[in-house]
């Protein structure tokens, strides 16, 4: 700070990155469109939630930075991010005042409404101290959690998120507790004060309690398990069992159906999963395999088309089938593609296969852009299996099938080859493993799960039009294995509930969904790999070595070239 | 043990020639039952094969932007589809002030020199900071991460520009200079066609003599055959890299105008598709090659605009032009398969 102006100084830097970052929010039309809910009633919607979070969100960045510094200077610093934020904020309400400037015309969300939220409706002169002000606390906020030391300044960040996260999914909740329970921490839309407070507190006195006590009740149940670890086990499988089989039961049919979906992405997850994470085949045309499951099932069965009459049973094996085959024959002319190409050869593979179906030439034998209708439901005895709670456990077969291909695979010998191949392609070959083979069979098994979830779909939507197989699903599916960590299994039950079941709970959210999921790509890539929850193998690799990858990543591949 | 290899690689060649030697038999036969026929005159086929070089002049723009960034980082930036939308995009909204200023029918070259200038800047911009926010940090990260930020971008910036700017579809107004078609050799042909053609040319051999003639040009084909090198030889490797990604972003930007100008319109999706198509052109004119992405784009245009009623016609397939798309994307996989190599570019799609 010593030669330069204030202005350019690192604190300022963070400053306008706030400032941008939330006029940013506010223009993409997020803060207007997630204000339709509150978060406390009455005070803050989630729309103005989202920024003071992101303010936070720098504050505690920056206070990361100097963490040497004293607590004031921190706070100082906090201060004047959420001051330029809110004041960024302040000069963009008063743009879209002036009338001949005409903002809305180009920015579709320079609204009165945006305006409204970002004055909190006080109008003007109130509006804008509230907004100042909140900003400079949150910014205040963020920077002190980030530099307390201790239990208390990761516990208030904790428990801040938590109590978002709580509050953003009040609905669930709902419909969980007692009315009178729900009726004293929630009001209509979002927590009521009181509730907010509590639950805030409350969590705050867990996350402390846990840091003073949390080490010894480890201790205790470490001995337990020690003691009889067959035992805990068994228990533990016992309990995740009987809670998944009751889950629908207990939470209602609409949420059974977030669940179906949810599962049917698991699926998808673990297949490409195996394509992506165990042999490293990075395949954008995933959507395809799914396409190829659906069809297939929707043909079969589909009284419209009347071309074949068979049941749901009868059809799967064949869906399951002729996915493999798309798969192998997918797999065969991009056998020698490296990563990048593979990539964009399999997305264009998934939009042939959309295209295709969409013509009016396939017409006769797929429906064209109508779709199918009729497809059968799968019949279990004598019950056929058409709601959503009753499709959750045909989805839960399939996971539990998948789960254990996938897991199987990945402790062969055939995994350990895959492995080898996402590490170095050369050395594999020079081990004596037949590339050939193993990336049909990784091509192939991915194939068969994805078809399996096309399938399940197609019996579940029990009609289907070619726009439900857009790019966008490969998208999702991929997004969904890297946030869980590449090559995870837990992980991609963790992606899947984040990135598919987050947007069905939350409306407001859909509508952003893939500009959120592309910057969490990046965002994860950038900063967290190896994902929420990565294989051990995995961290190790983006972590333990880094400076031993890096060498052959960045130059072989180029010397290699030279050669062939 | 090459042996060995050897005996196993057969089997998968005669499949893949297999799948050639089909393709080219369908491809001569529809051709030739289309010629037969005589379903289109002559004055027909020249339309086509005008609009084709027009589309393929649009293509190689934007595939200069994949060949640039191929060059110097060895990755394809998946998101150069999005920094051809945000030129066009931003330029929509220069375009209609003008027109509601009237500046458009009194001034018409200096208007479309103005939307140019915007877009080209603004497609540029996209692209650096795209390089500085999301490639620079991971230039030594395993290759599938800066792989899954690119598509991770490309979707971002989608979907930022829908937020932004909304997904209805804009219209560009009319340039009236551009409207209407021109006589050549006694065949009416439509202004606007020739006029991007011809632009597009230009653009690119501007920026083949940038690239052989100036010291950056020469900076950044030394980056490309080497980087630890160049930057032992002086150069600096972070400024070269990110002055590719600002021409190729120019150059996309550039042809998003003039895509826009054929089509009428832009919106945020209208990038993954002639995205896709001008990687493929790259691909064709061997990637890393900057006459050859010049050389696949027009190329692929001409196969594009010709092809469908050339010999999926001939084939009795209904509603060919539907499969336009199918078409390209069959060419960029053929091309990886029987020639990875592209027309003129070295041998480089395999990880070898």
């Amino acid at each position: 700070m010593e030669n330069r102006h204030f202005w350019q100084s690192e604190v300022m830097n963070f400053g306008w990155l706030a400032g941008i970052l939330v006029v940013l929010l506010a223009l993409v039309g997020m803060v207007v469109s997630f204000s339709q809910r509150g978060f406390i009633s009455g005070v803050m919607s989630e729309g103005q939630l989202l920024i003071f979070l992101t303010v936070a969100l720098i504050g505690f960045v920056a206070g990361k930075k100097m963490e040497r510094q004293s607590v004031l200077k921190v706070a100082l610093w906090g201060g004047i991010i959420g001051f330029v934020a809110g004041l960024s904020l302040i000069v963009l309400v008063l743009l879209t005042g002036i009338k001949p400037l005409n903002l809305r015309s180009m920015f579709l969300n320079a609204s009165p409404q945006l305006v409204k939220v970002l004055t909190f409706g006080k109008g003007q002169g109130a509006g804008f101290l509230y907004l100042l002000l909140l900003n400079i606390l949150s910014g205040i906020f963020g920077g002190l959690a980030a530099v307390i030391p201790g239990i208390w300044g990761s516990g208030l960040a904790n428990s801040a998120l938590i109590t978002i996260l709580i509050g953003l999914l009040t609905d669930i909740w709902k419909t969980f507790l007692p009315r009178g329970v729900a009726k004293f921490f929630f009001a209509n839309k979002g927590f009521n004060v009181t509730g907010f407070l509590i639950t805030f507190f409350f969590i705050l006195a867990f996350l402390l309690f846990w840091s003073l006590y949390g080490a010894r009740i480890k201790v205790s149940y470490g001995n337990v398990a020690s003691r009889q670890p067959k035992k805990v086990k068994i228990t533990w499988w016992v309990i995740s069992l009987v809670v998944l089989l009751l889950l629908p039961r207990l939470v209602g049919s609409y949420l059974s159906e977030v669940l179906d979906l949810v599962g049917i992405y698991i699926i998808m997850g673990l297949g490409l999963n195996i394509v992506v994470g165990f042999a490293g085949l990075l395949d954008l045309g995933y959507v395809a395999f799914f396409a190829i499951g659906a069809y297939t099932m929707g043909v079969f069965t589909s009284p419209e088309l009347g071309l074949f009459h068979l049941t749901f049973w009868e059809t799967l094996p064949l869906s399951i089938l002729f996915a493999v085959l798309a798969g192998v024959l997918l797999g065969i002319p991009v056998l020698g593609m490296r990563g990048d190409y593979l990539a964009i050869v399999t997305m264009g593979f998934g939009e042939i296969i959309r295209l295709l179906v969409l013509s009016d030439a396939l017409k006769p034998i797929l429906g064209g852009a109508q779709g199918l209708v009729g497809i059968a439901r799968p019949t279990v005895g004598h019950i056929v299996v058409k709601n959503p709670p009753q499709f959750y456990y045909l989805i839960l077969a399939g996971i539990f099938i998948a789960w254990y291909v996938a897991s199987a695979l990945k402790d062969s010998k055939l995994g350990r080859a895959w492995m080898a191949l996402r590490e170095d392609e050369d050395v594999a070959q020079a081990m004596g493993i037949n590339l050939v083979s193993i990336k049909l069979l990784a091509f192939a098994t991915g194939a068969a799960l994805s078809g399996l979830s096309g399938a399940i779909f197609a019996a579940k939507l029990n009609s289907m039009v070619p726009h439900s197989f857009t790019i966008l699903i490969s998208i999702y599916v991929l997004s969904l294995i890297i946030v869980g960590g590449v090559g995870s299994l837990p992980g991609v039950v963790v992606g899947a509930l984040a990135l598919i079941g987050t947007p069905e709970l939350l409306r407001e959210f859909a509508e952003y969904r893939m500009m959120i999921y592309g910057a969490v790509l990046v965002g994860m890539m950038l900063y967290k790999p190896e994902g929420l929850w990565p294989e051990p193998a995995r961290r190790r690799e983006l972590h333990g070595e880094e400076g031993k990858s890096a060498v052959t990543a960045s130059t072989a591949p180029v010397q290699m070239s030279e050669e062939a | 043990m090459w042996q060995k290899l050897k005996s196993k690689i057969t089997g998968m060649t005669i499949v893949m020639w297999t799948i050639g030697i089909v393709t080219l038999a369908l491809v001569v036969y529809g051709s030739a039952v289309t010629l037969i026929s005589g379903k289109y005159t002559l004055k027909q086929w020249i339309d086509f094969l005008i609009f084709g070089l027009a589309q393929g002049g649009i293509y190689a723009l934007i595939a200069l932007g994949y060949t640039q960034v191929y060059g110097v980082l060895k990755m394809i930036n998946f998101a150069h589809s999005e920094v051809f939308m945000s030129g066009p995009m931003i330029g929509y909204f220069v375009a209609t002030d003008l027109y509601h200023f009237n500046y458009i029918d009194t001034h018409p070259y200096l208007s479309i020199l103005i939307v140019l200038i915007v877009a080209m800047f603004v497609s540029m911009s996209v692209a650096v900071i795209l390089e500085r926010i999301a490639y620079r940090p991971l230039r030594n990260a395993p290759r599938l991460v800066p792989l899954i930020t690119a598509i991770g971008a490309s979707f971002f910036l989608q979907y930022f520009f829908k937020g932004l700017f909304g997904s209805n579809i804009k219209v560009y107004p009319d340039w009236k200079v551009f409207l209407g078609k021109w006589v050549v050799f006694g065949q009416p042909i439509l202004k606007i066609q020739i006029i991007v053609f011809f632009a597009a040319v230009l653009l690119m051999a501007g920026l083949f003599s940038f690239m052989q003639r100036t010291k950056t040009g020469k900076a950044i084909r030394a980056v490309s055959e080497d980087k630890d090198a160049a930057a032992l030889m002086g150069i600096d490797v972070d400024s070269t890299i990110s002055f590719s990604f600002a021409l190729g972003g120019m150059m996309a930007g550039a042809g998003g105008v003039f895509y826009a100008l054929m089509y009428k319109q832009v919106f945020f999706l209208m990038g993954f598709v002639p995205g896709i198509k001008a990687f493929t052109a790259a691909v064709l004119g061997g990637i890393g090659n900057v006459p050859g992405a010049m050389l696949g784009g027009l190329f692929l245009g001409l196969f594009e605009a010709i092809g469908p009623n050339l010999f999926l016609d001939g084939l009795g397939i209904p509603s060919p032009y539907q499969l336009k798309d199918v078409i390209a994307f069959s060419v960029l996989v053929l091309v990886l398969i029987f020639r990875p190599t592209g027309i003129l570019g070295e041998r480089l799609a395999k990880r070898a």
